[in-house]
């Protein structure tokens, strides 16, 4: 199974990323240790300039992550003919005990790689280093969950095996299961989209608060991230059986498919990009005590923005996808 | 103003060839004035330049531009202040070949953003006043000793800076071009800025246009006048 | 904002001009690149439109094989197992078939005789004619008219006039098929009446599949049930596994590259040295000297990446990826020749982008900050 092309693609690149992750993590342990900004010596400059390379290096593995959930999302779709019983993502992703796990943590990585790199681009702009300490701390955080990421992805691809019997979509989100799936699945659509709806209302006002205080900006990460769980909920419960007019239809992957306009990615694109906005800015504002008031509450403004346009974006489209559907569930 | 207050730079710190360029040199450059620090090659003056002009850190003492201190920002800040208050002309003019006369000119603004069009007018005007006009779409390779020196310091002025610094201005130039870059430090002088040069050649250390000569030995400042 | 668009803009174009101004360096590492990409792509791109065929020509066929086991080992079906198979609900059509393996001295290769089924008109053969493959007609200089004479193992003579070649489009599956009349085929593999190699099951709900299987299964309990969903997937796999298979062994040429792209990256020239400091000391700032030479890179790859995909799109479409073939198609004595059908797939794409641009754009990081962090006050030393 390890030598289907896609995952090949996929494995190379956990590698890459692990790879420049551990040796940006070996240097955060030589700054913590030695890090002095009002020295002239040469090794603080050495350690300045070391610094620019760990931003970049992680500005490209987030770059690399997002490609990756696309392409591993995609790619096991396409793998489904290949296993037994699946007929798209969901098949694929259960035709391992790792296919979920490594899912969830590709998810987690693109959102630590986002909130580190906002962290490092206000460092940027400040005239004293004021988060470097926080900052390089983080990155001892984020480099195991790369690595983990790597692992599960490996130990899922490794596991896999063409005649194993999976379950589909239908299956794992039919209404009568006993697990998340199911419970997801028979959540009435009315309850889960009028709670979606109430999460967004409370993000958005948080995200036009934000910039006027810390407590508001970690208020507006913690919406964010439940207007995450809860918008998947919604995909599952109700948004997507209105795409597919298929009321007992309850695959959040399908969406993605050719035959659906790919109309999956016109919700997942903008609520991922508001949920990283989101946890960026309360993150930044945990961590931000040091900032300049004028620094930290602009680099607010300018990440609450974008989780704002993000979680509006959404809003607008998983409306229009409901309204346009041919399908009535709620009376 | 520019204040310098106990600065060393020592290079290859903590290995056996270490050496200490710089000695606790205290220094002040007044607005305005033509400053020449003088001194024979391995005397420490190209570095306290650097220094000055924020190229470089020193390893210990304090720089400060207008009471504001900027031996300790980070880079980015640095690079701010330096871009803001400094245009370099060097010893080898160092243009960029294969490049013409007026992207030479525009490179120090490109980092900053500025709109294209206005960007080139200035430049263009900047190349105008140094008589270079109708050089301006030549690749550098193609001018003169003279007039490549010329479009340094054009390039020097495009951010506009209060100091021009110049480092050994004249060590490839003939009597008439050195007459030309003196002028050329009038003109800056009485518009205005402070004109900064190192030079060991008496026909810039003994011009009328110079304010204030520094003599430096060894790494350290051995005559100040005035 | 405005400031942070025109930055980037300054910075692409002279990007781009900075690799007009040293078109010989570059060129010759593009070329290379241009070459992995092609190598790569070529694999991925034949692989991808070899499944194609697979699924499309399986999808014409019938959705159930039964065939009976003994001890494991395949075994003949009779009369009674297809009339027990009548009955089963869900079922269009139960038809049971003949065909068999004959290996050919004359051809060295391996035929797959068969009596094509009453419901395929189009390739009805009378007593005395057959219907050959491209691949046979190739081994053995067949042509409509010819005749052709087969020996069976127990040496019984089988005398036969082609009437026609099989196409090529269907060549994947049919290249080594002999097709002949039911007598001409029991005679010649000494099979008596109500016999049969296996059964064709169709369904009439494809949805159904399973189901039915299982239902069959209960009614004849000593066959297999092989669906052709099993048949896609193991086609499907064995082609994606020669087609990674392969991968693997180019990684060792990514590799290579990746080395050579580090290596390109940090042996910068004197002339290139200075540049750069000169660039620093009139006030640019590491990031902006990181960002010109990673937009230079990423020209690189964008030039080396559309070149390397146009040449292998064209090298397999057009043709057919004579230098794979091979490894590709497996190692039999006939192999197909047909054309694929032209197609580009985003997935692919992007699989191909991470294989290769990735690995480049990650072997110059290092190179290029180390460049970009030349001391601004090293050009005055």
């Amino acid at each position: 199974m390890i030598f289907h092309p896609p995952i090949l693609a996929l494995v190379t690149t956990s590698a890459i990323a692990a790879l420049v992750l551990a040796g940006s993590a070996v240097f955060a342990l030589r700054l913590l240790a030695g890090w002095d900004p009002t020295s002239g010596s040469e090794r603080q400059i050495g350690l300045e300039r070391v610094t620019h390379l760990v931003s970049t290096v992680v500005a490209f593995v987030l770059v690399m992550e997002a490609a990756s959930l696309v392409l591993f999302a995609f790619n096991a779709d396409r793998m489904a003919p290949l296993f037994v019983g699946a007929m798209c993502a969901v098949g694929t992703l259960n035709a391992s005990d790792w296919g979920f796990p490594a899912l969830w943590a590709k998810i987690v990585v693109f959102f630590a790689a986002f909130a580190w790199l906002a962290v490092d681009r206000v460092d940027g702009r400040t005239r004293d280093y004021a988060l470097i300490r926080v900052k390089y701390l983080g990155l001892l955080i984020l480099a195991p969950l790369v690595f983990a990421e790597g692992a599960l992805e490996l130990a899922y691809f490794l596991d896999l095996k063409a005649d194993t019997i999976t379950s589909c979509c239908g299956k794992l989100f039919g209404e009568d299961k006993p697990d998340l799936g199911g419970d997801l699945a028979s959540l009435d659509p009315f309850v889960a989209m009028g709670l979606l709806a109430g999460a967004l209302v409370a993000a958005v006002g948080l995200g036009l608060a934000a910039a006027r205080g810390r407590g508001l900006a970690v208020l507006h990460g913690l919406a964010s991230v439940a207007v995450f769980g809860l918008a998947l909920a919604a995909i599952v419960a109700a948004i997507a059986p209105y795409v597919y007019e298929q009321p007992h239809h309850h695959c959040p992957f399908c969406i993605l498919k050719r035959e659906y306009f790919h109309v999956g990615f016109a919700l997942y694109l903008p609520l991922f990009l508001a949920t990283g906005a989101g946890i960026a800015s309360g993150i930044l504002a945990l961590v931000g005590g040091r900032l300049e008031p004028e620094v930290a509450a602009s680099a607010r403004r300018g990440l609450a923005r974008t989780a704002v346009a993000g979680h509006l974006v959404f809003a607008a489209v998983a409306a229009a996808l409901v309204l346009h559907s041919g399908l009535t569930l709620v009376p | 103003m520019i204040t310098l207050e106990g600065v060393t730079k020592i290079f290859n710190q903590g290995r056996h060839n270490e050496v200490a360029a710089v000695r606790g040199v205290d220094l002040t450059i007044e607005d305005g004035r033509v400053t020449v620090l003088r001194g024979p090659s391995g005397s420490g003056k190209t570095t306290l330049l650097t220094i000055v002009g924020c190229l470089a850190r020193p390893t210990t003492g304090r720089v400060r531009i207008d009471g504001e201190m900027v031996s300790g920002l980070p880079e980015r800040f640095l690079t701010e202040v330096r871009r803001r208050t400094f245009g370099f002309v060097f010893q080898k003019f160092n243009l960029i070949r294969g490049l013409s006369a007026l992207d030479n000119v525009v490179l120090p603004a490109l980092p900053l953003g500025r709109t294209h069009r206005p960007l080139i007018e200035r430049a263009q005007a900047l190349l105008d006043h140094f008589g270079l006009a109708d050089r301006a779409g030549l690749v550098v390779e193609h001018l003169s000793g003279g007039e490549a020196q010329r479009v340094a310091i054009a390039r020097a002025m495009i951010n506009d800076p209060a100091v021009i610094i110049a480092d050994e201005p004249t060590a490839s130039l003939d009597g008439e071009r050195v007459a030309q870059f003196l002028a050329i430090a009038e003109d800056l002088k009485r518009s205005g800025k402070t004109v900064l040069i190192t030079s060991h050649d008496p026909r810039i250390t003994e011009a009328g246009l110079v304010d204030r000569l520094v003599t430096m030995a060894d790494g350290r400042i051995v005559e100040a006048a005035p | 904002m405005r400031a942070a668009l025109e930055r980037r803009r300054h910075l692409l174009d002279f990007a781009v001009r900075s690799l007009a101004r040293r078109p010989a360096k570059n060129l010759g590492l593009t070329a290379i690149y241009a070459l992995i990409v092609f190598v790569v792509g070529s694999v991925m791109l034949y692989g991808a439109a070899i499944r194609r065929e697979a699924t499309a020509i399986l999808a014409s066929g019938p959705e159930i094989a039964a065939q009976a086991m003994t001890m494991g080992r395949h075994e003949m079906s009779r009369d009674a197992d297809v009339a027990a198979l009548k009955g089963l609900r869900g079922v269009r059509r139960i038809e049971p078939r003949l065909w068999g393996y004959l290996w050919d001295s004359a051809g060295a290769a391996n035929y797959t005789l068969m009596v094509p089924p009453a419901s395929d008109g189009a390739h009805a053969v009378a007593k005395g004619e057959a219907i050959v493959g491209e691949g046979v007609a190739r081994a053995r200089k067949l042509a409509p008219g010819k005749m052709l004479f087969l020996v069976s193992p127990a040496g019984k003579f089988l005398k036969t006039r082609v009437k026609a070649v099989l196409s090529s489009e269907s060549a994947l599956v049919s290249s080594d098929l002999v097709l002949v009349e039911e007598s001409d085929f029991r005679a010649f593999f000494d099979l008596p009446p109500g016999v049969w190699t296996d059964v064709a099951i169709t369904v009439t709900n494809p949805r159904e599949v399973g189901t039915v299987a299982e239902k069959a299964a209960l009614k004849l309990p000593g066959h297999r049930f092989v669906t052709r969903s099993d048949m896609a997937r193991t086609a499907e796999a064995l082609f994606s596994w020669r087609e990674g298979l392969t991968l693997a062994l180019v990684a060792g040429a990514i590799l290579a590259f990746a080395l050579l792209a580090f290596d390109k990256a940090s042996g910068l020239s004197a002339e290139e040295k200075r540049e750069i400091g000169i660039l620093k000391a009139i006030g640019w700032e590491t990031r902006d000297v990181i960002a010109a030479k990673l937009f230079e890179g990423g020209l690189i790859s964008g030039l080396a990446f559309l070149v390397g995909v146009v040449a292998a799109w064209i090298h397999v479409f057009f043709f057919s990826a004579g230098l794979f073939e091979p490894v590709l198609k497996g190692w039999a004595t006939l192999y197909p020749r047909f054309p694929l059908a032209p197609t580009l797939d985003a997935l692919e794409l992007a699989t191909l982008g991470m294989l290769t641009v990735l690995p480049y754009m990650a072997a110059i990081l290092v190179p290029v900050w180390r460049t970009a962090s030349a001391d601004p006050d090293a050009v005055m030393r």
